[in-house]
């Protein structure tokens, strides 16, 4: 029984897997260790980390069991802007063989750095997350996450790669060539941002491509949040089994975190990512299972060591045991992050609630914008909803009560009253990463 | 008996009507009239033309959302009080307009209108019975070249 849910078509799990089944203690000691040595190269090399270890009084000789992690310092995402490009490298350039940014809504982007450990631990990440996701070799998987300073789209490949699977290297956008590609070659599996996903699945029935007819089976989505609403719509209209991935830049990139066949929650790598939750608030740590702000230490780093960082993603950890037999804990699917809390008219909205609103209404989720804007000192929120063949009617009346029914689903889930509009399919710009639902145009 | 009529959502703000129109008159599709309906935030364009299938394979392609409706074209005296008759006609028998609007064509001492009603069969019955006269789809297009 346990067998199937871990195993694949190709019979027996991949060695690369073995990690994931760690007994608790022997897990805990390999946490243990790597969380001294990492803590004690940071301390040594990032003049940052040192100086805020010295402002608590610590040296790395206060790690003397995990729990002692709650001692040190926080990383958040100003101290990689602040010591921009390369302020938090532990390693002199001459071990980095790699870099990534991110693309940063405001002002500078932030860099990573990887050593060829790094680089290899990354790859063992990703393939052990394909692996979670019933990939093996055989399998030929469509990475359209895209190449370049974005680490999603060489993180999915090296971890394909190193799973032994086919990879087919044709990165984001183009999605005509995606459509191609997914038809011509027989993919099996296919990996990019949810949202671009439901665009290829939507441009896919404007050509005439049925892609629960193609042999695509496996779908891996990641680096935003999505609901299990769009999860059903994306099984549905395509055939496949969806699964939710996670990670960021400033950790290692995609592979912090999988879901496994069960998908109830997501396996966190915690042999190299070591999870905590904290009240965002108080920053005091809490408990398991309880719901907070996920913070991060990376304990086999080389490059860049990330101690205690600050994700913003809120969500609790699982740790009661999964079925798929991993012993990995698990935290629950990210939905919402702090920063992507809008505040309007002092009433707090998040992305996730308005979308859950729409869904709602129209069964499947449109395309939406959120558009904040001030007039005369006062905040105004806007919320642009494609039209859809499922709610388009020729008669204005049902349009009308579409619009009304869309603007009060938001108001009873939000509290606020929007100005809802309803705008032409294909009129809100589709992202080829990261879909962007928030436009805040006042000028604070 | 039935046409077949495209719907399209418009945002309502300046150029958004020539684009729709401008991508069927590139296929060669001639328009045999239009209706438009608006309110201030948006607007639905509904056209008749004789290779519906088409246009509405094009516009679709092209991106827009596309309703097709069926609807009912009846000859309606030129003469004050035409109308009118038309619609005690319908009033008597308790079917519900809708929408209508009027066909660009004219034929002799006829006009063409266009009536949008929930259900269109039990309508046709009402207006044959009562003597009118219902052009399908082959005799309106039978006037254009």
């Amino acid at each position: 029984m346990q067998t199937e849910l871990w195993n694949d078509a190709a019979g027996g799990f991949h060695p690369v897997s073995a990690p994931d089944f760690l007994p608790e203690a022997r897990l805990q000691e390999v946490q243990l260790r790597r969380l001294r040595a990492v803590v004690g190269r940071a301390y040594a090399h990032v003049p940052l980390f040192r100086q805020r270890m010295e402002g608590l009084g610590l040296t790395p000789e206060a790690i003397g069991g995990l729990a002692d992690i709650a001692k040190l310092p926080f990383t958040v995402k100003t101290d990689l802007r602040d010591t921009y490009p390369f302020g938090l490298f532990a390693s002199p350039m001459g071990d980095v063989v790699r870099l990534h940014a991110s693309s940063g809504t405001t002002g500078k982007p932030i860099v990573v750095a990887y050593t060829r450990e790094d680089v290899d631990v990354w790859a063992e990440v990703m393939a052990r997350t394909f692996a979670a996701c019933g990939l093996h070799r055989g399998d030929i998987l469509q990475n359209a996450f895209g190449y370049g300073l974005f680490t999603g789209g060489l993180g999915a490949h090296y971890g394909a790669e190193a799973l032994g699977a086919t990879v087919i290297p044709v990165s984001g956008g183009n999605t005509e060539r995606q459509i191609m590609v997914l038809k011509d070659f027989g993919v099996s599996a296919l990996c990019c941002t949810p949202s671009y996903f439901v665009h290829l699945i939507e441009r896919a029935r404007e050509v005439g491509v049925d892609l629960r007819e193609l042999p695509l089976r496996v779908g891996v989505f990641g680096a935003e949040p999505w609901s299990d609403a769009m999860r059903a719509h994306i099984e549905a209209e395509a055939g496949v089994k969806a699964y939710d991935i996670y990670g960021l830049s400033e950790i290692i990139g995609p592979g912090v975190a999988s879901e496994c066949a069960v998908q109830e929650g997501l396996h966190v790598f915690e042999d190299h990512f070591y999870p905590e939750i904290i009240d965002p608030e108080t920053c005091q740590p809490l408990p398991d299972g309880a719901e907070g702000e996920l913070v991060l230490t990376t304990l086999s780093k080389k490059a860049m060591p990330m101690i205690r960082y600050r994700t913003r993603d809120i969500t609790r950890i699982i740790s009661e045991p999964c079925a798929c037999g991993r012993s990995l804990r698990r935290i629950r699917r990210i939905g919402r992050r702090s920063d992507d809390m809008i505040i309007i008219r002092g009433v707090n909205v998040f992305p996730s609630q308005i979308e859950a609103a729409l869904l709602e209404v129209e069964g499947t989720l449109p395309h939406y914008q959120i558009i904040l804007t001030r007039e005369r000192g006062l905040d105004q929120i806007a919320v642009e909803v494609e039209v859809t063949a499922e709610v388009f009617s020729d008669k204005i009346r049902a349009l009308e009560a579409v619009r009304a029914r869309l603007a009060q689903a938001i108001e009873h889930i939000c509290g606020i009253r929007v100005d809802l509009r309803l705008v032409e399919p294909r009129t809100i710009a589709r992202s080829e990463g990261k879909a962007r639902r928030v436009i805040d145009q006042r000028n604070i | 008996m039935k046409l077949q009529q495209l719907s399209l959502f418009l945002e309502n703000r300046p150029g958004r009507l020539g684009a729709p129109l401008e991508a069927i008159a590139a296929e060669g599709i001639n328009l045999m009239t239009l209706s438009l309906a608006d309110t201030a935030q948006f607007g639905i364009l509904r056209l008749i033309v004789r290779e519906w299938e088409r246009a509405k394979q094009v516009l679709e392609h092209a991106g827009w959302v596309v309703n097709l409706t069926e609807v009912v074209a009846v000859d309606v005296p030129d003469r004050p009080g035409g109308l009118a008759e038309v619609l005690r006609v319908l009033e008597s028998a308790g079917l519900n307009i809708e929408y209508m609007y009027a066909f660009s064509l004219r034929r002799g001492d006829k006009a063409i209108l266009i009536f949008r009603f929930e259900d269109p069969d039990p309508a046709i019955d009402v207006l044959k019975t009562a003597g009118l006269h219902i052009v399908d789809a082959e005799e309106l297009f039978s006037h254009f070249p």
